[in-house]
């Protein structure tokens, strides 16, 4: 368990029935705040998806998905956002144990391994659009493009943060706000790879097939 | 008191004892849910691309296996579990896949409807450029 949490519970752990608790902690209730807008977005995302899925077969005579998609390509983003979620994970526990170094290490694992699938997907649309497919082509590669890029802004504003938040570690320290919005990174990330677990199977995996 | 009846930030792994008795290390939980997940998709990828498996079926196995990696993540990543100091975040989540799923199986089904019911063929479309 961590540090963090078990002083700040070390001095609640005498009372007894929530009903005599009184308010939750500002951890608890940010945390859960942030979980309440992730899900909002996770909503949002799935309207996305179910767009690209109406629309998948609209290709409007322009290549479709078996045409255009790179499945090395693809297992590879899958493994670095994968790779990086399981390190930001282990982020987590070295912040919660204070331990600075290993903070920062694994920071920037998660960063490098965030921006090379960001790099990967970048690299993915300039050769599509490149051979013609841009989002402007067909009623599917609009789905497309403004799902998967949606995707993309949403890693690109983590990367961002993580970049914020080591520099408000160094800076600030491990003081309880720097904690809790450590927190709501990991979960913002976290739900990012839930996020494209999805997309790699329904767009990828399934429009690769005939 | 050892039943604490607080309530658990999500993402943050229980600190109850009984949780404390029954999981293994913080490092441990994180392992092996990278490792699943790992077989998992690796399990997908494999699932797209053998011929072994009777092709109708795939997509429903691949839509089995991505749900099967959605809970890897929400269990071991993001430390939902059932136990009582979690049951907002739970409820949350719930109510969020509840909205998910009404969207998407909702919005399908109504496309779906709507396409084999107002597709025009050919020769209704001349009939209609005749009049």
């Amino acid at each position: 368990m961590s540090v963090a949490v078990a002083a700040y519970d070390a001095k609640r752990e005498t009372f007894a029935p929530a009903s005599e608790a009184g308010p939750a902690s500002k951890r608890i209730v940010v945390a859960f705040g942030f979980w309440v807008f992730l899900l909002s977005d996770i909503v949002m995302f799935s309207a996305l998806f179910v767009a690209y899925a109406v629309l998948v077969r609209a290709t409007a005579g322009g290549p479709a998905g078996a045409e255009l998609f790179n499945q090395v390509s693809v297992a590879v983003q899958t493994g670095c956002l994968l790779v990086s979620s399981y390190t930001c994970g282990l982020m987590s526990l070295a912040v919660s144990q204070r331990r600075r170094t290993d903070t920062y290490l694994l920071a920037l694992v998660t960063f490098v391994l965030g921006a090379a699938f960001l790099y990967l997907e970048v690299h993915e649309f300039a050769g599509m659009i490149a051979r013609g497919a841009g989002p402007q082509r067909s009623a599917f590669l609009s789905a497309f493009f403004t799902l998967v890029g949606c995707h993309g802004l949403h890693v690109t504003a983590g990367l961002i943060w993580l970049a914020v938040m080591m520099a408000q570690v160094e800076f600030k320290g491990f003081r309880p706000s720097v904690d809790r919005r450590l927190l709501c990174f990991a979960l913002f990330w976290h739900a990012l790879d839930i996020v494209w677990v999805w997309l790699f199977t329904a767009i990828y995996l399934m429009g690769v097939r005939p | 008191m050892t039943d604490t009846s607080y309530d658990r930030a999500p993402g943050e792994i229980s600190t109850t004892a009984e949780a404390q008795r029954l999981t293994l290390s913080d490092f441990g939980i994180y392992t092996v849910g990278f490792v699943l997940a790992v077989m998992l998709t690796a399990i997908s990828f494999w699932v797209a691309n053998t011929t072994l498996l009777w092709p109708p079926g795939v997509a429903m196995g691949l839509v089995v296996l991505a749900i099967a990696q959605m809970g890897v993540h929400l269990v071991f990543f993001l430390h939902i579990t059932t136990g009582s100091d979690n049951t907002n975040n739970v409820l949350a989540l719930a109510f969020g896949v509840l909205v998910v799923l009404l969207v998407v199986v909702g919005s399908l089904w109504i496309m779906r409807d709507l396409n084999s019911n107002m597709t025009i063929t050919p020769e209704q479309m001349n009939l209609r450029m005749q009049r």
